[in-house]
């Protein structure tokens, strides 16, 4: 019974809109807003078959590599940044400047150095996306519990094994926070890159709908993109759970005692 | 206090580093200089831009997009987050809806927003309040879960209305939350402001950035990115000073001053 009330939580506005959706397209239609059922074939018709190879899987495989590249760049420079002290004071104005310039506007910049190829889109998701992961690394790796660091010194543990059973375990839950940043600002700029001069990816696709004022086919894509979104969170939240699962755990330990 | 004046100075240091660096690059060859014109010569056409009048107006509509964006998703966010947050059923009603539309990037709105709006200045509130009405509404709902029910119930005892005990209990609570939802939205905000202007070409400095690299104005192109990273250090320090004023009350703020 109280699973059944939780199924309709969860489904019962997301009905309810669709069913509202159906009925205000019902009449006469709409040149912007195609009708569902429409929308559904459509974006059976457009995204399985040849585009599905050609536009989705080459986004997706950019978006992954820039992904992977961002979390190792991050974790690398953030663990260096902050283990020392003169280091985060020489490098922190460049840093702030950085972090505050919006990431889209270097893709024009990117095109101009790199060309129009990958590499820059990688390069465009790397350098937007570093900076939440490198951030909150750095944070993270200072904040470690200074009682843990002492004794770690008073028994000899340095070098790899302190960064391996130490830092980075420390720094974790803050790393994590920092991931789920970047990866949602990494969907945004793989959009981006792909909208400025490219022959393919799911940002170029959408565009050209939209330029053909093919308004079904647009939408469909923008429910691609929507659902590629959602794939992302849930997966970012499935990883976290099994990192953190012993942080996760300490905290409701502590929230008990 | 020569603590953080070592500090100071190293940061000095890394910027002349930088700029340096980015002096000599082209000079030696490892960049066309076509391609990556000198730090002085960016920085000459910045202060030209600066005396500029046509600049200044750029920069006006990229802020105006940006603030008016942003004040309007503040204003959704608050009012829909303490309505939905105060109300179990609406809390999990609700909680599937916002957990889906959520993650949806909102550069996936561009085509929309072009067909609908062109290159008007509703295409860049659209894309700026959708990013940003999120990273707020969320923070308020977590405030309202995190209202303290012993507080709530003193209220309550006391005859305090539902409007009192909002203004009283709640808006306590939730502030904190909502300062750092309008820490995270202020930043958002403004790279979907300038990414609006730069692909779908509605006025403003992402609109020159895009004019500049494609007539091939390379100098001023990075002159204006400059100032696009000063315009959001500056949004930076100005959301964490308001964070600081409006929460001048509140432990974080007076624990750090008493450090």
């Amino acid at each position: 019974m109280r699973y059944l009330k939780n199924v309709l939580y969860f489904i019962g506005l997301p009905v309810l809109l669709v069913v509202m959706w159906w009925a205000l397209t019902l009449g006469p239609t709409n040149f912007f807003v195609p009708k569902p059922l429409v929308l559904a074939q459509t974006f059976w018709d457009v995204w399985v078959g040849e585009r599905f190879w050609t536009d989705f899987v080459p986004s997706i495989q950019r978006l992954v590599i820039g992904l992977v590249a961002t979390i190792v760049l991050g974790v690398i420079f953030g663990v260096l940044i902050g283990s020392f002290r003169w280091l985060r004071s020489f490098t922190e104005p460049m840093l702030e400047f950085f972090r505050a310039i919006p990431p889209p506007v270097l893709v024009p910049l990117l095109m101009l150095l790199v060309g129009i190829n990958d590499q820059m889109k990688i390069i465009v998701i790397v350098s937007g996306a570093i900076w939440p992961v490198l951030l909150n690394t750095i944070e993270g790796v200072r904040a470690v519990d200074p009682v843990l660091s002492d004794t770690s010194k008073t028994y000899k543990i340095t070098g790899f094994p302190r960064l391996r059973y130490l830092v980075l375990p420390g720094a974790s839950p803050q790393i994590m926070t920092g991931v789920r940043q970047s990866t949602s600002i990494a969907l945004i700029l793989m959009v981006i890159s792909e909208m400025f001069g490219s022959s393919s990816g799911l940002g170029f696709t959408i565009v050209l709908f939209q330029r053909g004022f093919a308004i079904p086919e647009m939408w469909s894509g923008i429910v691609v993109l929507g659902l590629v979104g959602i794939a992302l969170s849930l997966i970012s939240q499935f990883i976290e759970r099994r990192v953190l699962r012993w942080y996760n755990g300490l905290k409701e330990v502590q929230h008990d005692g | 206090m020569s603590k953080r004046l070592t500090s100071a100075a190293l940061g000095i240091a890394g910027v002349l580093l930088f700029l340096i660096t980015w002096e000599l690059l082209p000079f030696v060859g490892v960049v066309n200089e076509r391609y990556l014109p000198p730090a002085s010569r960016v920085l000459v056409e910045f202060f030209h831009y600066l005396g500029q009048s046509a600049f200044w107006g750029d920069v006006g509509e990229t802020m105006t997009a940006w603030a008016l964006g942003l004040a309007i998703s503040i204003v959704a966010a608050v009012v829909l987050g303490l309505v939905i947050g105060s109300s179990t059923f609406l809390r999990r009603a609700t909680s599937s809806t916002i957990e889906f539309l959520r993650p949806i990037p909102s550069v996936a709105l561009i085509p929309l927003a072009v067909l609908l709006f062109g290159v008007k200045i509703e295409s860049s509130l659209l894309l700026v309040f959708y990013a940003a009405f999120w990273q707020v509404l969320l923070q308020v709902l977590y405030g309202v879960a995190d209202v303290d029910p012993v507080a709530e119930n003193t209220a309550r005892s006391y005859g305090l209305g539902r409007f009192a005990r909002i203004r009283y209990v709640v808006w306590p609570t939730v502030l904190p939350y909502l300062m750092t939802g309008i820490r995270l939205a202020s930043a958002v905000a403004l790279i979907l402001a300038i990414t609006a202007e730069l692909i779908i070409g509605s006025p403003g400095l992402g609109q020159q950035i895009a004019l500049t690299q494609s007539g091939g104005a390379v100098p001023q192109m990075y002159a204006l990115i400059v100032a696009t990273g000063l315009i959001g250090v500056l949004i930076n320090a100005a959301v964490r000073l308001l964070e600081k004023r409006v929460l001048s009350w509140h432990t974080s703020v007076r624990g750090e001053v008493a450090l």
